[in-house]
Order: structure tokens, then sequence, then C-alpha cells
């Protein structure tokens, strides 16, 4: 990779997922994921794609039976982190995830954020608050919330709890964060902040995200996976992907001839 | 372009405005044969309806760019049908402008009519000229009917040569102008004329370079002619 002026952050190789049922949702991905550059998946349902993204921080090791081949290696010190001498919660600590769905804990505002602090067992209240402010602000929350950090945090909007989740995403400062469809229970408004959110985010760290809304993948994303029945169909910049892809099955699913 | 979409509309939204652009090419098409048509043969009443039916190749144009502002909106189309859609709105900015040459060449005409000062001679170069640029265009749209990005490579020879004509004509009506200073404002007119075709070709070969990017999604425009032929077959 020596002419990529972007050096690579990520990097799955020959990635197979089998689930527990032996049903094999992944074939042999391959797929580069640039520093600092925010990489989409897409694909119609069922495709795999947040399956992949799942790898990326173990998920899947939460249910017995499953199981992994290949590689994701991590750079720059060249990590494997499917590898089994790897602990699932380092690499969490590297990789976090936002969820479709905003799940705050039933804790308050502050609480939530200075949850990952807490499992790290730091105990310095001075440090865990600037983590917590810092964190709120790089989410674009903290003017919302600074007065009333103990309030519960189901008391917020929809949209506000999507920021809470990406608030305690960062406090942990991960070097890749997933989305998983993060802003499709989100009103347009909502969905815009967050996508604002991302594009800020991008210049701290790196983005995986999966979206079904191909209009975001196309305004917010650097480069564009296509995914299609557990296979890596076409990969290229964002551009290329939605002027001129090279595979009949992308062209047809991104101009909705699929099917 | 080859298989159908799954929203059904979206499809004869498509094909709609597909065909309206088809329409207004072969509508200019058409006032490019007029306009020469009542120049060579002094038909005053061709070339004012050429003049007039020039609105109707303005309106088209409005038309098709409130279509495709609409498909924009409510399709956001992507790869084949956005490169369909950003081709047809440059397509009709310069079959437009033909339509102006083509009004452009009938008030000539006209005027030459009017002060009865016909010069039939020189008629033959612009006669075949005209010949050539309309035979262009005609390739050029048939080339979007048919998304044929090949024909790029012809229509760029052919308007080497067109450009070679005008060249020749120009240095014709100078020795023209030299010999009796009493052909100048004719020779003037006939020169305007002779630019405006070759205008007509320039935007013929703008149209078939529009056809490649719709096929191909490459870009052939101010490149040589070894460099397009390159992309073109890859």
């Amino acid at each position: 990779m020596v002419n990529t002026p972007t050096p690579l952050k990520a990097e799955a190789k020959d990635l197979n997922f089998y689930y527990s049922n032996g049903h094999q949702a992944l074939k042999s991905v391959n797929l580069p994921v640039y520093e600092k550059k925010i990489t989409a998946l897409i694909g119609p349902s069922g495709c795999g794609k947040s399956t992949f993204l799942r790898c990326f921080n173990r998920m899947h090791d939460l249910y017995p039976g499953n199981k992994y081949e290949g590689q994701i290696v991590m750079h720059p010190d060249n990590t494997n982190i499917l590898a089994s001498g790897v602990d699932p919660i380092e690499v969490r600590m590297r990789i976090s995830m936002v969820f479709q769905k905003p799940n705050p804990f039933p804790k308050t505002i502050f609480e939530n954020v200075a949850y990952g602090l807490r499992v790290r067992d730091e105990k310095n209240k001075r440090v865990v608050a600037d983590k917590v402010e810092e964190a709120l602000k790089g989410a674009a929350l903290w003017n919302e919330v600074k007065d009333r950090l103990n309030d519960l945090a189901f008391n917020l909007s929809g949209g506000q709890q999507q920021r809470l989740c990406i608030a305690r995403a960062l406090a942990t400062d991960p070097e890749i964060m997933l989305f998983d469809e993060p802003t499709s229970a989100l009103d347009p408004i909502a969905t815009v902040h967050i996508e604002e959110l991302m594009d800020e985010l991008r210049h701290k760290l790196t983005i995986l995200v999966v979206t079904h809304n191909m209009q975001q993948a196309a305004r917010i994303s650097d480069y564009t996976a296509y995914m299609y029945l557990g296979e890596m169909m076409e990969y290229g910049d964002t551009d290329t992907i939605f002027t001129r892809p090279n595979r009949k099955e992308t062209e047809d699913y991104i101009t909705g001839k699929f099917g | 372009m080859s298989s159908e979409h799954i929203y059904k509309q979206y499809d004869a939204e498509l094909e709609a405005v597909r065909a309206k652009v088809l329409e207004m090419g072969s509508l200019v098409e058409q006032q490019i044969v007029d306009a020469i048509q009542s120049l060579v043969t002094s038909n005053n009443k061709l070339a004012t309806s050429v003049i007039e039916k020039d609105h109707m190749v303005n309106t088209l144009e409005v038309q098709v760019d409130e279509d495709c502002s609409h498909i924009i909106v409510r399709r956001q189309p992507t790869a084949s049908d956005l490169r369909m859609v950003l081709m047809m709105i440059k397509t009709i900015t310069d079959l437009e402008r033909i339509g102006d040459e083509a009004a452009k060449i009938a008030r000539f005409s006209q005027k030459s009519i009017e002060t009865d000062r016909m010069w039939t001679p020189r008629f033959a170069e612009i006669s075949s000229m005209s010949n050539l640029a309309r035979e262009m265009l005609h390739m050029a749209l048939d080339a979007f009917a048919r998304s044929d990005a090949t024909k790029v490579l012809e229509i760029a020879q052919m308007d080497q040569e067109l450009d070679e004509h005008y060249q020749m004509t120009i240095r014709h009506l100078i020795t023209f102008m030299l010999e009796d200073p009493r052909t100048i404002s004719m020779s003037l007119e006939v020169l305007f004329i002779a630019k405006a075709i070759e205008r007509i070709g320039d935007h013929a070969k703008n149209i078939s370079e529009y056809v490649v990017y719709m096929v191909k999604g490459k870009d052939v425009r101010h490149i040589s002619m070894d460099e397009m032929e390159q992309e073109v077959n890859n």
C-alpha cells in the first residue's frame, strides 16, 4: 500500500463467518478500511453487512458456536483481532459500536458516558468528569445536556439518545467506530445531526457504517462497499460507485433495479 | 437502461424525457435543413417558418430541464440513470444552441432575399458544409437513441473535416473580397453562415461525447483523437 496516500487502519482478509447453525454468512470477504475515512457498507437485507460489521468488535463471540475464519488486521500494530489470544474486551476498547436504536443504559446521562471509563477502572473523578465532557462535546451534545447531567438518559429525545450513545462510545478513545444503521430510527433533522457529527468525527477516527439508505452512503462516505449474499461484490471510492460502478449487480442495486 | 426499475413509474419518467430529447433533436435537425434550404432556394416563407419554430425548440428545452429536475428531486438517480439525466441536461443546451444557429441562418437568408443580393456560387460550399453538420447531428442523436459510444470517433473525424471546410471557405471568401471590394458585405454574411454551421458541428460532437459519458461513464471531452479511441474501445 505504498502508493496509497491514506494509510490503512484495518483490513479484512479472506474473512469467512459461520453462524452456529452452520449458515455461512460471509464468504471470503476482503475489505480495506482507510484511516480517518468513512467507509459505508451497503447491500440488501441479509447480505451480511451487519454480520461483517459485528466481526470488527467480536460481537459474535457473545453467542456460542459462531465461527470466524480469516483475519481482520488492525494497523499500525498488525494485530489480527480475530486471533484466539486476543481479548474481545480489548478489541471493543479500540473499536466501539453505535447501534440502530439508541440504547442508553438505565442510568444518568453522566454515568452512561462514564461507563466505559469505569469498566477500565478509572478512579480519578477529575479525569472521568473531563473525559465525559470531552466525549459529550465530541458528540455535539454537551450544550444540550450540560445542565442536567444527572437526569436519566431516557429523558432525552431519540436523536439526543443516539448522540449520547456516540458520546459513550467516544469516551474510551476508540480508533475505529462502527455504526450499524445509526439513523434508521431517527427523524430527518436528527439524522442530519448524526451525519454532521460523523463528518466531524472523521477527523479524529476511522468510521465503518452500515446503512440501508443509499443516499446517506453517498452523502457521508469516502468509500463504499456493496455486499450481496455474503460476498463483497464491489468496493471503491464513493463517487465512482455511485456514478459508474463496475459490476452490473452494483448498478442494479443502486439504481433500484434489483429483484 | 437494460433492465427495469422496481418503480415502474421511474422507468416511464426516464423514457418520457428521453423521448422528448429525441423529439427536440429531430426538430432541430429539420430546422437546419429548412434554414439552408431557404437560403439556397431563396425561400422567404421557409426562412420565416424556421424563425417562428425556434420557440418550439426553446419550449422543449425548458420542459426537458423541468423533467430532469423532477427526476433528480423525486428519484435521486444514481449510476447509469444519473449519467443519462446529466447527459440529457447538457444535450438540450447544445440542441438549443443549434436551434439558435439555424434561426440565425434563416435570418441571414431573409435579409439576403429582401435586399436581393443573392450570391449563389458560394452557397454550394455552404450547402455541402451543412450536409456534413446535419449528418453529424443525426449520427449523434442516433448514438444517443441506441446508447452507442463508438460513434463519437466517426463524428470527431467529421468535425475535423468540417473545420477544414470552414477554413477553406474563409480563404475563398478572402480572395473574393480582395478581388472585388463590392463583395465584402455579402462575403461577410456567407462567412457568418459558415461559422454558424461550423458551430453546429461542434455541438453535435459535444452531444456524441456526452453519449460516451452516459454509456461508459468516461469523460472524453478535450482529449486527442488517439486518447479518445483508447477510452472508447476499452
